[in-house]
């Protein structure tokens, strides 16, 4: 009896009609995971694409995948290297491994299971979105909060960021960007300051974790680090962001696929390097003065405009609203960096201040469509 | 006068089983059958009972809506069912083929003569009206309207589609003609768009506006050729009529006789000879077809081609309107891990997210599986990439959804058929049926704005 044979004896109880049909999304979200289904187009098109949302969402998880292994690698380095004593490779990964992968394992258990719940309470399939969000949000955090501050963010997330709004496709803020915003205002002590970056921190004295944006919004212009590790990302952070070389390595397959929007990335970057060039210009203060190309390195831009600020459902939908969105998420997040030093990195509220704004952002751009075939049809009635 | 239209969206999609230039003469089918779902929103008013005798091009049933509008028999023969289903809905109308064709004879000589309102009642009478569609809603045209132009469009860029040229080939003076009388019904223009480098006959037509177009599919699509060229707009009409069909039209003005012949091809994957056929509109598809389909039960067979056709049983008839007749296996089987990305190669995608773009030749073996089940909407533009009009296809999509008629009517809804949506459907991640939401949307303007 092969694997196809056993699914099917144990999906009938789920079937219509039978005591658990209810649960059917549930059982089915295992089974579609390991069978594409042998569902035969009933309307439209007799042939289809092979692309589906499960292979989209994976795709995504292949880009992240490096700067996930980076953050790994990047939290035990931090750790042993501010701790002065004797380390090897292998004592890097394992401290990295055992602080992230229980904070991804949480994620992914608080998340799924009010995943599933709301699929079977709805009674729709499950989507796949979350497998993204999940990994995105550990990835996203300070490598030091408490498991149960992840699970609450998440929960939060995926209650009022995303099913409050009707699930999948229809949530107005990212919701994994939602999760860190919630840990953020809600547990500042854990989410920022000097000693939430480098892993174990707080309860070491010899180890100081100052993030670069952090030491430049505090006044001080001697940077300890060289841009070179700002790009390659040995340097203190949320637990994947630091690395802009692993992100654009992301960034390169997600465009490559076509499954990344190319055009929200680019905008971001133009939007910020030129915000970042008019201030290097006026340079009133520290932050103002730091480099524009060293901006694009630090911090988490690279990350947030590549993962966060192209999740279609809560960008700007329209090809034109696209530019204009990706421009303004970099033209707020050097903003919010030079202008408000409470927040010394300002992508996370950059992209969710124009989450709210893609659907004014597309508004206009379907009105100049709009306005375009009216135009034309007053044009012939003219002529005519 | 000829113009350049370079279509950039799209995607061509390669399959295996394209029919080869061979026309094989098939014999006058034993049975025909009329199919009033052919027509969108025709309810048929009967013109014969059963058991009575038709001529080719008498009448057997009129639209109930508009009693000008005639349906006519292809063949001489007697009525031998009417098939009704629930509520006493007409389903088809079979008839037995006579062995000895009598057509009835519509005055159609001298045409050249003719005015306008005389070339509608021929067309009217002979049952040759149907073959000429309205945009906007992609129906049969209303023949008291006045068009602002005609469009014909003569290649196909559709996978597997019938070769419009091969179809023409032996029916040049037909086509010709046709042109001839289709011009007496606009002012306007009369639009021939035709492959970009493929000079043919067509491109020697007097007194009718030829474009050069190229592209992907769906640049043979009529509504974007339209789209481009001269656009609809509020309260306009476009009148569009199939290539093969104004042959038909041609035949009646040279002929007098209605004699819709039919050279369809037969094609996909499963085909052992892909190939033309020559017969009649509505004939009896396995008395033809037998010897080239290779006889399986997990097959599907498709009036049309292999994105917009109907699907239908083996025993089925040839539709009014198909040009030609796809078969593809059904994909009822699991596939393990199937969506996994980059190891799958064996169909196409307008993502990298399987290698298939690396092999822009290659032909492909599809059958029916959705590879996938339907999802909310999350991916954005993808259907931008396929969707070649100054239309923003999800946006209107969504419209349709719930019914916003003002919106639709905004978004262009009256540019749009159901074909134009086809690809969308087919590239859709969330597989999406676009060209049923499409065609709904349409239905709805019908009813509430006419």
């Amino acid at each position: 009896m092969n694997i196809r044979n056993i699914l099917d004896n144990l999906k009938k109880p789920f079937n219509k009609g039978e005591k658990w049909e209810k649960f059917a999304p549930a059982f089915n979200a295992f089974d579609t995971f390991l069978f594409v289904p042998n569902h035969t187009t009933k309307h439209g098109a007799h042939v289809r694409d092979a692309v589906d949302l499960k292979r989209t969402m994976i795709t995504v998880i292949i880009a992240l995948l490096p700067a996930l292994f980076y953050g790994i690698f990047n939290t035990g380095f931090q750790y042993y290297s501010q701790l002065g004593t004797d380390y090897n490779t292998m004592d890097i990964i394992v401290h990295g491994s055992m602080k992230i992968l229980p904070m991804i394992a949480v994620s992914y258990i608080v998340g799924l299971t009010i995943e599933f719940a709301f699929a079977v309470y709805r009674g729709h399939e499950i989507n796949e979105g979350y497998l993204v969000t999940g990994l995105l949000i550990p990835m996203i955090m300070p490598v030091d909060i408490p498991l149960w501050m992840v699970g609450l963010s998440v929960a939060f997330a995926v209650f009022i960021g995303k099913e409050a709004f009707g699930g999948t496709g229809m949530n107005i803020l990212n919701p994994a960007l939602t999760a860190r915003a919630f840990a953020f205002f809600a547990y500042p002590t854990y989410m920022s300051g000097n000693q939430v970056w480098v892993s174990e921190a707080s309860n070491i004295d010899g180890v100081s974790g100052e993030t670069i944006l952090g030491m430049l919004a505090s006044g001080s212009n001697s940077i300890p680090y060289e841009p070179m590790q700002m790009f390659i990302g040995s340097i203190p952070g949320s637990i994947a962001e630091t690395s802009t070389l692993m992100v654009i390595v992301g960034a390169l397959i997600l465009v490559y696929t076509g499954v990344g929007s190319w055009r929200i990335m680019v905008g971001s970057v133009i939007g910020a390097a030129v915000t970042g060039l008019l201030f290097n210009l006026w340079g009133a203060n520290e932050l103002m003065s730091f480099n524009w190309i060293n901006h694009l390195m630090v911090g988490g831009f690279a990350f947030g405009v590549v993962f966060m600020a192209t999740d279609p459902v809560s960008a700007a939908q329209t090809v034109k609203g696209k530019w204009i969105y990706g421009i303004l998420v970099g033209l707020f997040c050097i903003l919010i960096r030079v202008f408000n030093p409470a927040y010394p990195e300002g992508v996370m509220l950059a992209i969710l201040l124009m989450n709210v704004f893609a659907p004014t952002i597309d508004h206009y751009v379907v009105e100049a469509n709009v306005n375009r075939r009216i135009k034309r049809s007053l044009k012939t009635v003219k002529t005519a | 006068m000829s113009k350049d239209i370079k279509i950039k969206c799209g995607l061509t999609i390669n399959l295996k089983g394209a029919a080869e230039n061979i026309v094989k003469k098939a014999a006058l089918p034993k049975s025909i059958s009329l199919n009033p779902a052919d027509f969108h929103l025709i309810t048929p008013k009967m013109a014969v009972k059963i058991g009575d005798h038709v001529n080719a091009g008498d009448v057997v049933f009129y639209s109930k809506k508009n009693q000008e509008v005639k349906f006519c028999s292809p063949v001489s023969g007697n009525v031998k069912d009417i098939v009704r289903g629930e509520k006493r809905k007409i389903i088809e109308i079979i008839i037995d083929v006579d062995s000895f064709q009598k057509s009835k004879k519509f005055k159609t000589y001298k045409f050249e003569n003719f005015k306008r309102e005389d070339i509608i009642t021929s067309l009217l009478e002979s049952g040759c009206w149907p073959f000429i569609n309205q945009r906007p809603y992609d129906i049969i045209a209303n023949p008291s309207d006045t068009p602002k132009s005609i469009f014909i469009s003569t290649f196909n860029t559709a996978p597997i589609s019938a070769d419009i040229q091969i179809i023409l080939d032996d029916q040049k003076n037909e086509f010709t003609t046709g042109i001839k009388v289709l011009r007496k019904l606009t002012d306007g223009e009369l639009n021939i768009c035709v492959e970009k480098d493929n000079q043919t006959f067509i491109n020697e037509i007097n007194d009718v506006v030829i474009h050069n177009v190229s592209g992907p599919h769906p640049s043979g699509n009529v509504g974007v050729q339209i789209h481009h060229i001269d656009p609809i707009n509020n309260g306009e009409k476009v009148w569009t009529v199939n290539p093969e069909d104004v042959a038909i039209i041609g035949r009646l003005f040279l002929t007098g006789n209605y004699t819709p012949l039919r050279t369809i091809s037969v094609s996909g994957p499963p085909v052992k000879y892909p190939q033309y056929y020559k017969t009649i509109a509505g004939s009896k598809l396995s008395e033809i077809i037998n010897d080239s389909v290779v006889n399986d039960d997990l097959l599907r067979f498709i009036n049309g081609d292999v994105l917009t056709g109907k699907t239908v049983g083996k025993d089925s008839y040839l539709g009014f309107y198909n040009n030609s007749f796809s078969v593809l296996r059904e994909g009822n089987h699991h596939k393990l891990f199937g969506w996994v990305p980059f190891i799958n190669n064996k169909v196409p995608s307008i993502y990298k997210t399987s290698f298939s773009w690396l092999f822009p030749n290659k032909k492909y073996d599809l059958d029916t599986n959705m590879n996938g089940e339907e999802r909310a909407f999350v991916v954005t533009g993808e259907m931008e990439k396929v969707f070649p009009m100054d239309i923003l296809p999800m946006q209107l999509l969504k419209e349709c959804m719930i019914g916003d008629i003002e919106k639709m009517e905004n978004l262009g809804i009256y540019e749009v058929a159901p074909e134009d949506f086809s690809l969308i459907d087919y590239s859709s991640s969330s597989k999406i049926e676009a060209q049923f939401i499409i065609r709904k949307g349409l239905d709805l303007m019908i009813s509430e704005v006419g």
